[in-house]
C-alpha cells in the first residue's frame, strides 16, 4: 500500500541502490532521484569517507537502509555488536523503514556472507519472527523482510515459500519487501507459478518492491543483478502494483554497473505501472 | 531435523573448500560424504541433484569470500603471485572463516595466521607479513574511528610526567623490515574502491586479472605511520625515535616516561634531542594524531 505502518507512512516513488561507481556523479551532478537505498553494512563503520559521503547524500536525498547480514532466519541470537552499529546508523539516516532478507547466513559465530534459504517449517517461522520482533524493538524502526532468490529446497519444509513468508510476517507483525525478480528466479528454479506466489502475499504488508535483472544458466537462474529487468519480471511487477497500489520501488544493479543515467532510466520504467496504479487509486 | 541442525550441516558443507576445478568436494572436513549430507537435507528437482543444488551455494560462498579477500590484499597478491596467493587465501579462509557480520573484517586474523604458518610464503614470509600488516592498517585507517583532536588548552592542567596522550584509533604504527609502502602504492594505483553489493551471486571469480609477482625487495627496515586525514589514507615514514615515543604513548606510558625512555638511549645531547622531539610533537598535533578518546581499541 502506498503509505503504511510498515514503511513509516511514507509515499516514496522510484529509487535506486546507491553504489560506489555512482558516488561522484551523484555528489557533483545532484540528479533528481526520489530516493536511494543504501546497503547498511557499507556504512556501519566508525568513520572515514563512507560516512562523509553518506552525510552528503542525506543532506539532499531520502535514504532507506537495506541490510544483507542480519540473518533473521539464523537459529541463534543476533550479534549484539551488529545491532549496536545498526542502531547508530539508523539514528544517523533516520530511515523510515529498514529491510533485510528472509534468510539465514551465520551459525555458531561463523558468517557465510550469503543469503541462504530457509526450511519452510513452523519452527523456523517462529524463530525468525521472534528475531524480527527483537530487532525492531531494539532499533525502533519498522522492519520489512525481503523474499530471497533460492537454489535449493528442504525435505523438512511444511509449507510453500509464500505461505512461510505470510506466516513469518503475521507472527512478527512486520512488513514485506517484495522482490519480484526473486520470485521470478525462484519460480524457475523450483518450477512454481510466480503469479500464485504474488497473488498469495499479504498485499497490505508490502512496504517496498525490488526489481532487478538476473542471469540464466543451463539448469538454473542466478540472481546476479547485472542486467536490465526482463519483460516477465515487469509483468510480475505490474501485477504486484495492481495488488499493492503505488508502492516505493527500487531497482538493484550490483554488478557490471553501467552509468548512473542508464541505471536510473531502467528504474524509471516502473513509472508506466505506477502511473496506472495512481490513476486507479484516484478513481 | 531442527533448524539449527540443518543450518550447521549446510554451513559445514558450504564452507568446505572447493576442488582445484572449483567444484564441491565429495567429502567435508569431517570426512562425511557431501552427497549424503545434501541428500539428507535438500530435495533434488528435475534438473539438479541435491548435491548439485548444494554445490551452487558452496561455490558462491568461496567466490564471494575469495573476491573480498583479493580486494583487500592486492599488495600481498603482488608479493606472492597468483598461485601462492590463491593457496594462502583458501588456507586462511578455511582456518579462519569470517566471524564478523561485515566482509570488511575478513582479513582481521591474517597477520597472526601468517605468523603461525611460515611454510606458505617461504623466503617471502617476512615481506608477505609486512605487506599484510600494512594493508590491514590501511583498512583501519580508511574507516577507523577518529576522535576530535586534542587542542593545546586541553593539556594545560596536567604535568608532562602524568599526562597520558591517546592516539587516534585510525592511526597504526608499523615496524617493518621492508619498504612495502612504496610497493603498495604502485599496486594500488590500479585498484578501485569497492563495497558490499546486495544479494548478488556470480558464476565466476571476480577480479581474476593475473598479477606479475614483484622482485624480492631489499631488506630495508622502516618505521611507518598509517593514518587518515581529510578522509584520505596516508603513509608517513617515521624516524626510529619518533616511532619509539609514539609506541610508548600508545602503550599507555605518560608523556614524560615516553620521552625519557628515548632520551636515555639517545647519543644526541639532551638539548638537541628535546628540540627535535618538540618539532615532532608539533607535526603530530598538526596531523591530529592525539585525542581525548575514552577508549583506543588499537591499544590492546
Amino acid at each position: 500500500m502506498p503509505a503504511n505502518r510498515f514503511n513509516g507512512y511514507t509515499d516514496y516513488g522510484i529509487g535506486i541502490g546507491l553504489r560506489v561507481p555512482h558516488y561522484q556523479h551523484v555528489l557533483t551532478r545532484r540528479p533528481v532521484v526520489d530516493w536511494f537505498e543504501i546497503i547498511s553494512e557499507n556504512f556501519m563503520v566508525d568513520g572515514g569517507r563512507p560516512l562523509r559521503i553518506l552525510d552528503e547524500i542525506l543532506k539532499q536525498y531520502n535514504v532507506v537502509q537495506h541490510g544483507v547480514s542480519m540473518y533473521f532466519g539464523s537459529a541463534q541470537r543476533a550479534d549484539r555488536e551488529h545491532l549496536r552499529r545498526l542502531k547508530t546508523l539508523v539514528q544517523r539516516t533516520k530511515t523510515p523503514w529498514l529491510s533485510d532478507h528472509l534468510c539465514w547466513g551465520s551459525v555458531d559465530g561463523r558468517y557465510t556472507h550469503d543469503l541462504l534459504p530457509m526450511p519452510y517449517t513452523f519452527e523456523a517461522a517462529r524463530i525468525t519472527a521472534q528475531k524480527i520482533r527483537e530487532v525492531r524493538d531494539f532499533l525502533e524502526v519498522p522492519i520489512a523482510v525481503e523474499n530471497v532468490s533460492s537454489y535449493a529446497e528442504f525435505h523438512v519444509s511444511e509449507m510453500t515459500e509464500w505461505e512461510f513468508l505470510n506466516e513469518v510476517v503475521e507472527r512478527a507483525d512486520c512488513g514485506i519487501l517484495l522482490d519480484v525478480n526473486n520470485i521470478y528466479v525462484s519460480s524457475k528454479n523450483h518450477s512454481f507459478d510466480p503469479f500464485t506466489y504474488l497473488n498469495s502475499v499479504s498485499a497490505e504488508r508490502v512496504a517496498q518492491i525490488h526489481i532487478a535483472g538476473h542471469s540464466k544458466y543451463q539448469k538454473y537462474i542466478l540472481d546476479t543483478h547485472d542486467h536490465p529487468v526482463i519483460d516477465p519480471v515487469w509483468k510480475l511487477y505490474a501485477r504486484a502494483i495492481e495488488r499493492t497500489g503505488h508502492t516505493a520501488t527500487l531497482l538493484e544493479w550490483d554488478d557490471r554497473i553501467p552509468a548512473f543515467s542508464e541505471v536510473h532510466d531502467e528504474a524509471l520504467k516502473a513509472n508506466r505501472f505506477l502511473a496506472s496504479a495512481s490513476l486507479a487509486e484516484a478513481v | 531435523m531442527n533448524l539449527l541442525s540443518i543450518q550447521r550441516d549446510m554451513a559445514r558443507a558450504v564452507m568446505t573448500p572447493l576442488t582445484p576445478s572449483e567444484r564441491m568436494r565429495n567429502a567435508g572436513p569431517d570426512g562425511r560424504s557431501q552427497r549424503t549430507v545434501a541428500n539428507g537435507i535438500i530435495k533434488a528437482n528435475d534438473r539438479l541433484t541435491s548435491f548439485e543444488r548444494l554445490e551452487i551455494y558452496n561455490r558462491q560462498y568461496w567466490f564471494r569470500v575469495l573476491s573480498g579477500f583479493s580486494e583487500d590484499f592486492p599488495g600481498l597478491r603482488a608479493v606472492l603471485g597468483d598461485p601462492l596467493f590463491d593457496k594462502i587465501a583458501q588456507a586462511y579462509l578455511r582456518d579462519c572463516p569470517s566471524r564478523s557480520f561485515s566482509m570488511r573484517n575478513i582479513g582481521a586474523q591474517l597477520a597472526s595466521w601468517l605468523t603461525t604458518h611460515p611454510n606458505f610464503a617461504g623466503p617471502r614470509q617476512q615481506l608477505a607479513l609486512d605487506m599484510v600488516r600494512l594493508e590491514w592498517a590501511e583498512i583501519n585507517a580508511f574507516d577507523g574511528k577518529r576522535y576530535d583532536p586534542l587542542k593545546a588548552e586541553d593539556l594545560t592542567d596536567t604535568s608532562s610526567a602524568k599526562l597520558r596522550l591517546k592516539l587516534q584509533p585510525h592511526l597504526s604504527l608499523l615496524d617493518l623490515k621492508y619498504p612495502v609502502d612504496d610497493l603498495v602504492l604502485r599496486v594500488r594505483k590500479d585498484s578501485t574502491e569497492v563495497s558490499i553489493a546486495s544479494n548478488t551471486l556470480s558464476e565466476r571469480h571476480k577480479d581474476k586479472r593475473s598479477v606479475s609477482v614483484v622482485p624480492l625487495l631489499k631488506h630495508t627496515p622502516i618505521f611507518l605511520a598509517v593514518h587518515r586525514m581529510d578522509e584520505d589514507v596516508y603513509f608517513r615514514r617515521l624516524e626510529q625515535k619518533e616511532f619509539a615515543i609514539l609506541s610508548r604513548l600508545r602503550n599507555g606510558k605518560s608523556l614524560g616516561a615516553a620521552i625519557e625512555g628515548v632520551l636515555r638511549k639517545s647519543a644526541m645531547p639532551d638539548e638537541g634531542c628535546l628540540l627535535l622531539i618538540q618539532k615532532w610533537f608539533q607535526n603530530w598535533s598538526a596531523l591530529g594524531w592525539f585525542c581525548r578518546g575514552t577508549t583506543d581499541p588499537t591499544n590492546s
